[in-house]
């Protein structure tokens, strides 16, 4: 990491189960740190431009021949552009294929905490998280779409059955995320739905802003595959065009 | 899953051939049963579907795979909406598997998996655009476009994490079949796709019948 990349803008840790949403610049790198082990992180981005392009999980994997998503990865909108770029990534495995915890299914699975009895300890399900930031934006539930399961892995075997792979991510593992346009980040803590745990688990993690390092010629996103090349040059007419879809 | 279908197609209420680069935007009732059939073989169908007395409830397809515990779909799987409720039942396939990981064409993907040059092809998600246009009055536009299932073709998912693009496993006259559980609106479209060799590069029409 370079000098400059060290140069922190902004630090925050979201307690586990509790949601936040903000704009990242171009130009901005996102580093995600599991705090204690164990965390997920829902997540969905939008071209605050135009909220109708958002980031699409289908046209990420198939254009990388990808299921898992780790270093070198690029994550694309349905209008073909990079959001960001996965350009660092301690974890080796998040997944884009769970879904997301539906109140109805937390309820099933685990104890309905409500704030009047717990107050900050209540369960908050990753669908009321989305829907509030969403909401905060003039968005609902037709804007949602798959979403990131950062930290969590889902593998299958060889007739597709899906796994949850428990203890994924471990006490410091970390994701960078480069910003290459500017995008709305919807964020959550709450559980993926597929967690396999007694109780609801409550992971913290920290969040951190810091100025990316230029893209140079031998980058490993830009240059993992001729799809992400073209990508990027979709992102470069973007951005000389002033091309808004 | 093989599972044929007792079904006869002389006795159906509609049938319709849908040709390659068009879209079929048709109301199913609940109880009502779709077939699919792929005429000439390898051909996807870019298929979703909508509450057609709600279409913010509509087809997921993450949310129908977790449920199921599986990553494809066949004979047995339970369609489910982003509402955890079943909008469909698949009762036959003589096909054995169907992809809904992979999505649909759209003009700007094209441009990333194939060239910038093709930016102006034709692609199924501009079908569902014109389809949306000219059918208002189901009150679906691009904020519902989402996640599809693509009835015939073949992505497997390896062990380690890739996603490959395998040969189709359809040939002509397979056909897929279901069973609505609630009145959704189907919107196919008939992938006009010319640079994937998944259908010989050369796209074909399907048959969509419906019995009451």
């Amino acid at each position: 990491m370079s000098e400059k990349q060290n140069d922190l803008i902004y630090e925050d840790t979201l307690p586990g189960g509790t949601h936040w949403s903000m704009l990242v610049r171009k130009g901005t790198t996102l580093r995600l740190i599991d705090k204690e082990g164990g965390a997920n992180v829902g997540m969905l981005f939008y071209n605050p431009m135009n909220k109708l392009e958002r980031y699409n999980a289908p046209d990420t994997l198939k254009c990388q021949h990808t299921f898992k998503l780790t270093k070198g990865h690029c994550l694309y909108s349905d209008m073909g552009h990079v959001f960001c770029s996965i350009i660092d990534d301690s974890v080796g495995w998040h997944d884009t294929v769970g879904g997301n915890l539906s109140t109805e299914k937390m309820k099933k699975r685990w104890a309905d905490r409500s704030y009047q009895d717990a107050g900050n300890d209540w369960t908050l399900s990753g669908e009321h998280a989305f829907l509030v930031e969403l909401a905060k934006y003039g968005m609902n539930r037709r804007d949602m779409a798959a979403n990131l399961n950062l930290f969590s892995q889902v593998k299958t075997d060889a007739d597709g059955n899906m796994q949850f792979v428990e203890n994924n991510s471990k006490a410091g593992d970390f994701i960078d995320l480069r910003f290459e346009m500017d995008t709305l980040v919807i964020f959550h803590t709450c559980p993926h739905p597929m967690n396999t745990a007694e109780t609801y688990p409550k992971h913290p993690v920290i969040y951190q802003l810091r100025e990316s390092a230029p893209v140079t010629e031998d980058d490993e996103c830009v240059n993992h595959c001729a799809e992400n090349q073209r990508g990027f040059e979709n992102n470069r007419i973007y951005h000389q065009c002033g091309h808004h879809h | 899953m093989i599972k044929e279908s007792n079904l006869n197609p002389e006795l159906a209420s509609y049938r319709e051939e849908v040709l390659a680069g068009d879209y079929w935007m048709h109301e199913l009732k609940a109880g009502e049963t779709l077939r699919i059939v792929d005429s000439h073989g390898n051909q996807a169908a870019d298929t979703l579907f909508y509450s057609a007395s709600d279409p913010s409830e509509r087809y997921s397809a993450i949310d129908t795979l977790r449920e199921q515990g599986n990553v494809y779909l066949t004979a047995g799987t339970t369609l489910l909406s982003n509402l955890g409720n079943p909008m469909l039942e698949i009762t036959a396939d003589t096909c054995g598997r169907h992809d809904t990981l992979g999505g649909a064409c759209a003009t700007e993907s094209n441009t990333v998996r194939y060239s910038l040059e093709k930016k102006t092809m034709h692609a199924c998600r501009d079908s569902w655009m014109l389809a949306v246009a000219e059918n208002e009055h189901f009150g679906v536009s691009k904020r519902d476009i989402t996640h599809n299932i693509n009835f015939f073709m073949n992505v497997p998912v390896t062990e380690d994490g890739q996603l490959t693009f395998a040969d189709g496993i359809s040939e002509a006259g397979k056909y897929v079949e279901m069973t609505a559980k609630m009145d959704v609106i189907v919107l196919i479209s008939n992938c006009p796709q010319l640079n994937n060799p998944c259908n010989a590069y050369n796209p074909t029409p399907v048959e969509v019948v419906i019995w009451s």
